[in-house]
């Protein structure tokens, strides 16, 4: 048999391994198509190309002459080919139309400052504003009623909020189970514990979202008297049990993944079970304690249904724990049915989404450098 | 056969005079071959020539690159990233370095059986017929035969006849390294590498796998790698001393254990290192 | 785990700081456990009164809400079917990945990388985010480009479907079913991979002959951990094709479909009484529970059973 041959013998399998790696490749495809898709709806808001100003200042029809041409035609939102085809007679009428349904909406509206706003630009969304009918300026976000105010300072507040409170919940309790599970536990305790817990993560958040309605959300008031039955705290509670098997899950196995020999060593030198897992286990696993934090972060951020049914989902901004609070991604899954498609309120919506796709990237990214760091400088295990 | 420089091997003359058959090309015929790993050179210039139909064995000291080389011969070195050949290495006469040479078929003629016995998770009978079915084989009553005499070959037929078609992970130790070395056979491979192929068994079924090697030596040219200069002094015609990815001595393996001619050669051998 | 030399100072388990340390993880432990039971025992014992072959079994009427004749047969069809869809479109793309980065990728070259960077990011993208591309993707892009293509005058794939919702959850399940599968694959000894080469097969023969037999049960892991998974979510399906109602199972790929998670999240949120219905929620959950619960359980048991196999074969 000659040996001369090469791949080119068979042609088949360089196709199969070819579309192999195609498949493997079009990850990175799928990834791109996300962004694109999550971001291409949120565009024109971040370009500043949408106004939602419910009355747009006039040009007089008379001084036609005078306006550029491309302001013309972006006054009459004409597109250029349509603008081209029409004479000075079809844009006069066109202008005056316009006067005439300026002139048709009701003085008290017009007279309205809000009303000539234009709520999705970017001061809006970010910056308080002293609507009509408010004592001071204030973040709203209210995307219902004649004026849609979109300032997301309420949402991204509300979302941070929930999220320390899930955070606050579930990092010392699964750090503490971690810990006690993986070192200090009997054995036979440790088989059955960690597998429980980690069955939290095969309850469906939805199921978790009923619990913290109709169960927590009553003992949780009676306990501290407080007045909004469904608020942050109730919410934060519910999502840091989403994030409990996941930091529980990384973090024991950091802590299992830390040499024996390392325990061993400090326990023949008369450390007690508590000094060695404290001071040698704990240390020793910190970038894999981080990266469940980071990754918890993550999760918390991200989770939609248990804040959607236990946050109370009142846009205001508030710091309180007991009041009630809603996160963005609530606010997409409570408003996408009413948004309308390609309009205003609907690429809000995506713009919130394009924001948490760029946090979770954010989160991921710095998750994994200080978990690389961390391991090079420690020398640990992750 | 020239040798370009000074860097010859002392083998090659003692080869000329004492070769049985010293009219029948080499089975295997290495010159200046270098091998790096990531720029770290594992091999350096080596340059030796495997007659057909002998047990040569490869010894040296762990990380001197025996294995390494004899991974070339059946380019299974081409599976490790990062891995860089120059200089020639002939099978059978032919070139197996470049990126032409159909590495498929080449293995098909040079088998393999490795240090951990690696039988497929399969019954006795799949393991065997694997090698076959992947020449085309696929007519029942010739794979019969074929893993029958193979088997037989390998002195395995008798142990195994009755439960063919029981999983190979059954078997023991031994028995196990002999399945591979029977399946390794059944494609009929004209070399056979054997990289420390009883290392990991006890001293009574690594006799027998010796023996094994003896009986095979009839109609296959095996290199054998061992760390076990016994062994290699047992069952080899002739053996090659690495040191450092270099071939420090190569020559009949009755010259190598008594009368070396390397310094090096003769302290590793006396078992003053390795 | 018992201490080997015991210090005589500090006593058993090092002194007050251990004992509080003992006690504070202890009870984090306890306190997690006691979530956990709290939360099954009240849908369980809240929901077996309601919970009968009839109430999984019939179709409910208009108003889902009337206790008597509540059902949830259409939720459970719905849910499984999407589940079933999206396991044949996530499973083969999954599969084929976690091979290409385990058998032929080089480790060091930078879409390695790339795709174990995607990988990554794809498996922390908050759910909700896949609704909003399944929305903007496949039903806005992919299905009103196709309406366009067969000049439909209705919207037959450019509205929230059966189709849409189960790709979207095909995108956001293919991190665990490579994940799973990469697992298996590196478990499975290279001297497996080296015998075959070795007897002149090539790299796709050994992995179609060996590797992938071999590497089954954790593939198969994967996939019920991916389909455990979905079945639980409700955000991405919320505007992929979930419907609050349909008078009919679905029939077609382009249909709508109910959805246990999502009829919960309806039961408990727009109830127009909650104490009254909270009988059918709770066994609604209950469903769902059971459901993802002995799909987790099941591909936790595999995978112990997988990971015994392993190191008795090593």
């Amino acid at each position: 048999m000659g040996l001369r041959r090469g791949h080119r013998a068979r042609p088949g399998e360089w196709i199969i391994e070819k579309l192999i790696q195609a498949v493997g490749l079009s990850t990175i495809g799928l990834m791109v198509l996300i962004l694109v898709f999550v971001g291409r709806e949120a565009l024109p808001v971040l370009m500043g190309r949408i106004n939602t100003a419910l009355v747009q200042p006039i040009l007089p029809s008379k001084e036609i002459d005078s306006i550029p041409r491309d302001d013309l035609r972006s006054y009459l939102e004409l597109s250029r080919s349509q603008f081209e085809g029409m004479d000075r007679e079809m844009l006069m009428a066109m202008m005056e139309a316009r006067e005439e349904g300026f002139r048709d909406i009701p003085e008290s509206f017009r007279a309205d400052p809000d009303s000539t706003v234009n709520t999705a630009d970017w001061r809006q969304l970010l910056l308080p504003r002293q609507w009509t009918g408010y004592t001071r300026p204030e973040f709203v976000w209210q995307p219902v009623g004649t004026i849609h105010k979109y300032n997301l300072v309420p949402l991204l507040v509300g979302s941070l909020k929930v999220t320390l409170v899930g955070l606050l919940f579930a990092v010392p309790l699964s750090l503490g189970a971690a810990l006690y599970v993986s070192q200090l536990a009997p054995v036979r305790v440790r088989e059955w514990v960690k597998p429980t817990i980690e069955l939290l993560a095969g309850i469906p958040s939805v199921v978790l979202g009923v619990f913290c309605l109709l169960v927590l959300s009553g003992l949780l008031q009676s306990l501290f008297g407080y007045q909004f039955r469904l608020n942050a705290l109730v919410a934060g509670i519910g999502l840091g049990l989403t994030a409990v098997p996941l930091i529980f899950t990384i973090a024991e196995d950091s802590f299992t993944g830390v040499p024996r020999g390392y325990v061993q060593a400090s326990l023949a030198l008369g450390a007690s079970p508590w000094q060695a897992a404290w001071q040698v286990v704990l240390p020793s696993a910190m970038p894999g304690v981080v990266a469940a934090m980071i990754l918890g972060f993550g999760r918390c951020l991200g989770e939609t249904m248990v804040v959607l049914m236990a946050s109370g989902n009142a846009s205001m901004l508030s710091w309180s724990l007991f009041d009630s609070t809603r996160s963005m991604t609530a606010t997409i899954a409570a408003e996408m049915a009413e948004a309308v498609s390609g309009g205003g309120h609907y690429r809000m919506l995506f713009l919130l989404g394009t924001l948490l796709f760029a946090i979770s990237f954010v989160t991921h990214l710095i998750g994994g450098r200080i978990v690389r760091r961390l391991r090079r400088r420690l020398g640990g295990v992750a | 056969m020239e040798t370009p420089t000074s860097r010859s091997i002392p083998a090659e003359d003692a080869l000329d005079s004492e070769s049985p058959s010293r009219t029948s090309p080499p089975a295997i015929e290495t010159k200046d071959l270098c091998l790096s790993y990531d720029e770290a050179p594992a091999l350096r210039d080596v340059s030796l020539s495997v007659p057909e139909r002998q047990v040569t064995a490869l010894i040296g000291p762990s990380g001197c690159g025996k294995s390494t080389l004899l991974r070339c011969f059946n380019r299974m070195n081409d599976l490790i990233p990062g891995v860089r050949v120059t200089g020639q290495c002939r099978v059978g006469g032919q070139d197996i370095l470049g990126d032409g040479v159909d590495v498929i078929g080449l293995r098909k003629q040079v088998g393999m059986v490795f240090q951990r016995s690696n039988p497929f998770p399969m019954s006795i009978r799949a393991n065997m017929a694997y090698g076959l079915k992947l020449q085309g084989l696929r007519n029942r009553v010739e794979q019969d035969r074929i893993v029958e005499e193979s088997l037989r070959a390998a002195a395995l037929w008798d142990e195994v006849k009755d439960r063919l078609d029981r999983n190979a992970l059954e078997l023991s130790g031994g028995q196990q390294q002999r399945l591979c070395i029977a399946r390794a056979i059944a494609i009929r491979p004209r070399i056979l590498l054997m990289d420390e192929p009883a290392s990991a068994l006890d001293p009574i079924t690594t006799m027998r796998i010796e023996e094994l090697i003896l009986e095979l030596r009839r109609d296959y040219t095996i290199v054998i790698v061992t760390h076990n200069m016994q062994q290699a002094a047992r069952i080899s015609d002739r053996t090659a001393f690495l040191y450092l990815g270099e071939v420090v001595e190569f020559d009949r393996t009755s010259r190598i254990f008594t009368h070396p001619r390397d310094q090096r050669t003769e302290d590793y051998v006396t078992g003053r290192f390795g | 785990m018992r201490p080997i030399g015991e210090s005589r100072r500090l006593g058993r388990w090092g002194g007050p700081a251990g004992i509080v340390g003992l006690i504070l993880t202890g009870l984090a432990t306890l306190v997690l456990l006691a979530f956990l039971v709290a939360l099954l025992t009240t849908v369980l014992s809240k929901g077996m009164p309601a919970f009968s072959w009839r109430f999984v079994s019939t179709i409910p009427r208009k108003d889902f809400f009337d206790v008597d004749s509540a059902a949830i047969l259409p939720m459970v069809v719905g849910t499984s079917l999407r589940v079933l869809i999206m396991t044949v479109f996530v499973m083969p793309f999954g599969v084929i990945t976690a091979v290409y980065l385990t058998e032929y990728a080089d480790p060091a070259s930078p879409f390695t990388r790339g795709i174990r960077a995607a990988i990554g990011n794809i498996a922390g993208v908050p759910s909700i985010v896949f609704g909003l591309f399944g929305l903007g993707f496949f039903v806005n892009f992919l299905g009103r480009g196709l309406d366009g293509l067969t000049g439909s005058g209705v919207p037959v794939f450019g509205r929230p479907s059966l189709l849409w919702a189960s790709l979207t959850l095909a995108v956001m399940t293919l991190p665990v079913v490579i994940v799973a599968t990469e697992e298996s694959l590196r478990s499975i000894p290279s001297g497996l991979r080296e015998a075959s080469l070795a007897l002149g097969a090539t790299k796709l023969e050994t992995v179609w002959t060996i590797v992938l037999p071999q590497a089954l049960p954790g593939i198969l892991t994967g996939g019920i951990l991916a389909v455990g998974r979905a079945a639980g979510e409700v955000a991405p399906i919320l505007f992929t094709g979930a419907a609050y109602y349909t008078a009919e199972l679905p029939g077609r790929l382009t249909d709508q479909f109910m959805d246990l998670g999502y009829h919960v999240y309806v039961l408990a949120t727009q109830s127009p009484n909650v104490d009254q219905t909270a009988p059918i929620l709770y066994a609604t959950a209950l469903a769902l529970l059971v459901l993802t619960l002995a799909l987790n359980a099941g591909a936790i048991l595999l995978r112990s059973r997988m990971r015994r196999n392993l190191r008795e074969a090593v």
